[in-house]
């Protein structure tokens, strides 16, 4: 018997077409690496070529976003271009910010408009804090780790700052995005316009979805790709 | 457990196959005892049924939980009925070994509580006085010495307190206590 459900781990030869068809939510990473759509029969590796993306880095996104308990292997580690995964990040930096959040808080502020202004205060001051939180976690990466893969990337010696030491401060900014979760399926106050809640609640689960993925990419892909780098650097 | 033999006959038992300790018998159920019961830190709760008037039977379980989290485990000296039976973590018999004593027990405290059922999920008075604490800022050796308790006793609060309301930072917490109107916003900060 055929199985139907078998997870297809995506490849290079495959069309970039089939590739959205098996997970849509992949238009997010699309999105990301600023692929145009209209890629007709293309396959993965020859839109990536021809928008200067590494195919390699790319798939391996792709799996990581896909399946949640996809471990990549050596050689994926190996062949990948690390400053893609970095670029990829970066980006993803930008979208949380600019688009994933804002949208959160617009709705977030509609949906307590209408209850108490106390009731208010509470629940958007601690949308703002996390927001900071958040804002103070991608900029430590910003400033600090993604220069650090740069220079270890073009086989610099440096300082001793090492991945062991992102992957000790690497906090979990989820966590308080998960809070807000349950804040609002089970204790949102009274007077609050209700029926937003489930457009808020379905904005929280697919950013927090988005973020551990995103933070599955930095730990189990970027860093072990790191890691590599600095024990060449110390074989030479 | 008002039977001193009972409570004599699960304190041998106890001795004797060691795994379990026995840290205070209550007689009974007045203002006194509960204030014994809030304070104590104990893995199960071994109640007499009787103790509880006709009419509080059926919650009697309930009446516990306002004061532990501990299992409650019924040892009743008289039959007890199927529907009362229900309530309790596990039911030990007269006639129990003392190997099946220990080995009802033994489940009833590794069984998670209410697991994905919402039975026993609301906070109990006692979590509600740490959560308050939380939310001040208060941190956990603080908590323990004003309570009189062990870190690790705090822990294991804050730990179910996060379970049932499905909110683990400091922060969300603190929202949920003034939500939940039990501090103001004027005390925190």
């Amino acid at each position: 018997m055929k199985k139907k459900n078998e997870i297809k781990i995506f490849s290079p030869d495959m069309k970039m077409a089939d590739l959205v068809e098996i997970n849509y939510r992949l238009l997010t990473v699309l999105a990301r690496f600023r692929f145009g759509f209209g890629f007709g029969e293309k396959t993965v590796a020859q839109v990536c070529s021809e928008a200067g993306v590494d195919t390699d880095a790319f798939i391996l996104i792709c799996n990581m976003y896909s399946y949640s308990g996809y471990m990549p292997t050596e050689e994926a580690l190996r062949s990948a271009d690390p400053m893609t995964v970095v670029e990829y990040l970066h980006t993803s930096h930008s979208f949380y910010m600019e688009d994933g959040f804002s949208a959160l808080e617009q709705l977030m502020d509609r949906l307590v408009e209408p209850c108490p202004p106390d009731r208010k205060r509470i629940i958007l001051d601690f949308l703002e804090g996390y927001r900071k939180e958040v804002e103070n976690h991608f900029e430590y990466e910003e400033t600090v780790f993604f220069p650090y893969v740069e220079s270890v990337t073009g086989g610099n010696v440096s300082g001793d700052y090492s991945a062991s030491k992102f992957e000790e401060n690497h906090s979990n900014i989820e966590e308080k995005l998960s809070d807000l979760k349950n804040i609002v399926m089970k204790y949102l106050p009274a007077g609050c316009a209700g029926s937003l809640a489930g457009d808020v609640l379905y904005a929280l689960f697919s950013l927090s979805e988005d973020l551990q993925k995103h933070t599955n990419i930095e730990n189990y892909v970027l860093v072990p790709m790191v890691n590599r780098l600095e024990a060449h650097k110390e074989e030479a | 457990m008002p039977s001193r033999v009972m409570a004599r006959g699960v304190e041998g038992v106890f001795h004797d196959l060691g795994e379990f300790k026995v840290e205070g018998i209550v007689s009974d159920i007045s203002s006194r005892e509960e204030t014994i019961l809030k304070n104590m830190t104990v893995d199960a709760i071994i109640v007499d049924p009787v103790i509880f008037p006709h009419s509080a039977q059926s919650n009697a379980r309930h009446l516990i939980s306002e004061y532990t989290d501990a299992a409650v485990v019924a040892f009743p000296s008289a039959v007890l009925g199927e529907e009362a039976s229900r309530q309790y973590d596990a039911v030990l018999n007269l006639y129990d070994t003392p190997a099946d004593i220990i080995h009802k027990l033994r489940t009833a405290v590794s069984a998670p509580k209410d697991g994905m059922s919402a039975e026993g999920s609301e906070l109990s008075s006692r979590e509600k006085d740490i959560l308050i604490c939380v939310a001040k800022g208060m941190i956990n050796k603080e908590i323990a010495d004003l309570f009189n308790i062990s870190i690790h006793t705090v822990i294991s609060h804050r730990r179910n307190i996060s379970r049932k309301t499905g909110i683990k930072t400091v922060a969300g917490l603190t929202v949920y206590a003034l939500l939940n109107n039990l501090i103001d916003a004027s005390s925190v900060e």
